[in-house]
């Protein structure tokens, strides 16, 4: 690793803590981070649509044709008529001429839900219906391999899949009173739906903990670096700036601890 | 015109598409391929949109003096910077003068903004000065040095070092550490909020509990019971649950999806 | 006031605080914990383990920084073991900032291609990876569902480039590729919706093998799909993530971060456990109280 590359990765290591110094309170640094990503994001996002879509599915479509025939005498001058739609789709923000940007937002949501319809029914609602449907293997009710109440495969295990989610659907319909035998099958649909809801929040628990494990091994990543003897570059340079980063962090730590005593004597 | 004309067009273009998954002829399929190609570059238009608001909330933030206005420097400055790496490419083996050029363009949008920004003429006069003698310097190093050079129609600009190394190291950092704090919110949520009230929420506690422990090598020991037990949660009541949720959004986007097409739902338009 | 009270009224930044020393201790202490595979996983693991060399397989890198603490490993992971067994491989990215992962992980992982490595005793020896010949990124689009139909008649027509600007016709790889019929299997990593449009648009419209890289929070979610065989495996989070390592015996991120989930877990469980034993003592004192009133 270079000198460059280190100095690069302190630098996401500043704006990873001051990320996190929100947890304890609001604070410049944080305001500093939250602002750079924005616009860094934006600038980002200019630059891909740019040179990965703008450039190949339009600009290189009338590449051949020349700017003061208005690319007509491209070979394909028909991809000018959704450059000139999608113009119009800035008409939006006017008050006189808004109007105008509903003809190409109709056409893509009339393209984008007449895709959706026949292929979300055949894949969200047949597909898992027909699985609903399958037989049940009564010759392995208790287990595929001897008797096995875990068994995902078994009999048993279909069986539960179909009441299941039959009474979880039943639950979700509400035009008619949940009472009765009605009322008995929404109630173990509640509880199917709820023992789903609890393993998602198991999940859910995993996930975000991730989030925090990947950000302390990037810091480690950062520390090992400043004192890895076996990199070709390595020099006291990278101590330094390792030592002035710390430094950093303890001052603010100790600064904020001087702020807070003191308005604690004051409030006592 | 106004709105009759947009719910004709949602209608035949829906109807349309819809046909054309049933019925795959050479030329449905012909006039197929030709829409998914147009309205994607339709669509690049529309989230131009949505730039162009961040910059004009930025800039306005500034003008007005709104409150921690002097941030949106920060993020006009990182939009810009981003804009110009990926809009330009080292071609000799140092950077010469470019660091200098981004300098002296950022001093002139600086000066810009402060035009806007100034209330008298004396202010205004001081600005526009700066302003004008920054971007003639920046257009002069940009002329003159050779190191670097722009690229609009070619995309040497993403393999831009720089460009690279704010998407690592500014982009990443950030946006994953924003989402890092989750971690914390779950942790004081499990805190305060999970509580045993009634058997349902005894349930969902119990079930998360399974999952949350079937890789944990003490509490199940060798047998993995937790493994095991939780993987049959998945897989079987999980399964039942998830499946009457899918078949239910899916019946609900259907629904909306024909709403839309019939001229039923009509928010999507706005008013006027 | 009881010492239920004060734990009940005690501030959040305490539990932030004990949560990140728990974490930042399990991070610095080494030792290892047994992954135990499962058979979601395992689907995925040995579907590319079969594929016989030259094959291409499609990986979908359709997530943000947002979620790379989950799904980066899965793709340092899976794309690692289909260049060793030389698979050619086409990337996408159709979220906004995926093209940058999917850029900076072609970097890394090339790297650890130069180098000679032994996974499951069998010794693999390094090789450059060739854009264009090994691999073929074809970069992002916006509007993903209309993109994954697109792709569906010819990755020509939503790509006529791939990320850097080449023409697909003159990339080494893609010639006499056409559209997923070509693709020995589609593996998309994913933390939103993009999912759903894979599922939907894209395995339901043209029916090729389907795998999903998912996050910790949608994973519960996308089970229906497995069990109807629109989908031949799924990896959950972290876990799944490390799963794909140990089968690959390629101990990455992934294997180091789940060390620390142990005690983390452990960490929000005790939280849980206090919070409802505040809870039910205070309950119980309220109860007692309205009695003597």
């Amino acid at each position: 690793m270079d000198f460059y590359t280190f100095l690069w990765m302190t630098f996401a290591v500043f704006v990873t803590l001051a990320t996190f110094s929100f947890l304890y309170k609001d604070n410049p640094f944080y305001k500093f981070a939250e602002h750079l990503v924005v616009g860094v994001s934006a600038g980002y996002f200019v630059i891909i649509l740019w040179h990965n879509a703008l450039v190949p599915n339009l600009f290189q479509k009338l590449a051949d044709g020349d700017w003061y025939f208005i690319w007509l005498n491209s070979s394909q001058p028909w991809y000018i008529i959704p450059a000139i739609l999608g113009v119009l789709m800035w008409t939006r923000f006017s008050k006189d001429y808004g109007w105008v940007s509903r003809w190409p937002m109709a056409l893509y949501i009339g393209i984008s839900t007449g895709i959706a319809i026949p292929l979300e029914m055949a894949n969200r609602v047949n597909k898992q219906l027909y699985a609903m449907m399958a037989d049940i293997d009564w010759s392995h009710f208790f287990g595929t391999n001897g008797f096995d109440l875990l068994d995902v495969n078994s009999g048993l295990s279909q069986v539960i899949i179909f009441v299941g989610a039959a009474a979880a659907l039943i639950y979700f319909f509400f035009s008619k009173e949940h009472t009765g035998l009605f009322g008995k099958i929404a109630t173990v649909g509640i509880w199917t739906l709820m023992i789903g809801f609890g393993a998602s929040f198991g999940f859910t628990v995993m996930a975000r903990i991730s989030l925090f494990i990947n950000r302390v091994q990037d810091v480690g990543d950062w520390s090992e670096a400043a004192w890895d003897s076996t990199n070709s570059n390595y020099g006291a340079g990278f101590q330094i700036v390792f030592w002035l980063m710390v430094a950093i962090v303890i001052g603010y730590i100790i600064n904020e601890l001087r702020q807070f005593t003191k308005t604690r004597s004051r409030a006592s | 015109m106004k709105r009759q004309l947009p719910f004709v067009l949602v209608f035949i273009f829906g109807l349309f598409m819809m046909f054309q998954y049933f019925v795959p002829h050479e030329i449905s399929e012909w006039i197929y391929e030709f829409l998914l190609d147009w309205i994607v570059i339709i669509g690049i238009f529309a989230l131009a949109l949505g730039l162009w608001s961040l910059f004009r909330v930025s800039v306005d933030k500034i003008k007005m003096r709104k409150d921690n206005w002097g941030y949106s420097y920060i993020t006009l400055a990182g939009l810009f910077v981003m804009v110009a790496f990926g809009f330009t490419h080292r071609v000799a083996d140092a950077w010469g003068l470019y660091f200098i050029w981004i300098l002296l363009s950022l001093l002139c949008l600086g000066s810009l903004m402060q035009l806007r920004a100034a209330t008298n003429s004396r202010q205004k006069k001081m600005y526009f000065a700066s302003a004008l003698i920054l971007l003639i310097l920046s257009t002069l190093v940009a002329v003159f040095d050779d190191t670097w050079r722009f690229y609009f129609y070619t995309a040497e600009g993403l393999e831009n070092s720089m460009f690279r190394a704010f998407f690592d190291y500014i982009l990443l950092p950030i946006l994953s550490t924003m989402f890092a704090l989750l971690a914390f919110f779950i942790a004081s949520a499990a805190y305060r909020a999970f509580r045993a009230r009634n058997v349902l929420a005894t349930l969902l506690l119990l079930a998360a509990l399974l999952v949350m422990i079937r890789f944990n090598p003490w509490i199940q020991g060798d047998e993995a019971w937790a493994s095991k037990a939780s993987n049959w949660l998945m897989n079987v009541p999980n399964l039942a649950a998830q499946r009457a949720i899918v078949i239910g959004i899916g019946l609900g986007i259907v629904a909306t999806a024909l709403k839309v097409i019939l001229g039923i739902e009509r928010g999507y338009m706005g008013k006027g | 006031m009881g010492i239920f009270d004060k734990l009940m009224k005690l501030d959040r930044r305490w539990v932030f605080l004990l949560l990140a020393v728990v974490c930042v201790w399990s991070y610095v202490v080494p030792f290892d914990i047994p992954i135990r595979t499962e058979p979601e996983s395992e689907a995925i693991y040995s579907f590319i383990d079969s594929l016989p060399p030259g094959d291409i397989v499609f990986i979908a890198i359709d997530y943000d920084p947002n979620n790379l603490a989950e799904l980066h490993p899965m793709t340092y992971a899976v794309v690692e073991h289909c260049w060793r067994k030389e698979l050619k491989v086409i990337f996408t990215a159709l979220s906004q900032n995926g093209p940058g992962m999917a850029d900076q992980a072609i970097r890394d992982i090339s790297d650890s291609l130069l180098v000679d490595k032994v996974y499951n005793g069998v010794e693999f020896k390094g090789r450059e990876i060739i854009r264009g010949k090994d691999y073929c990124f074809l970069g992002y689009k916006p509007y993903y569902a209309l993109i994954i139909l697109g792709m569906g008649q010819d990755f020509r027509l939503p790509f006529p480039t791939d990320y850097y600007g080449t023409p697909l016709d003159s990339v080494e790889m893609m010639k006499g590729v056409i559209n997923y019929d070509q693709v020995a299997c589609v593996i998309d990593l994913s933390g939103g919706s993009i999912t759903d449009a894979w599922i939907s648009y894209g395995q339901g419209r043209f029916n090729f093998p389907l795998a999903l890289g998912l996050t910790g929070v949608m994973t519960a979610q996308y089970y229906p799909y497995l069990g109807s065989g629109q989908i031949f495996g799924i990896m959950g989070g972290l876990l799944g993530a490390a799963q794909y390592e140990e089968m690959a015996d390629n101990p990455g991120r992934a294997k180091e971060g789940m060390r620390v989930q142990l005690f983390a877990h452990l960490v929000i469980i005790f939280f849980i456990v206090v919070g409802n034993i505040g809870y039910f003592v205070t309950r119980y004192r309220q109860k007692k109280q309205k009695e003597v009133s």
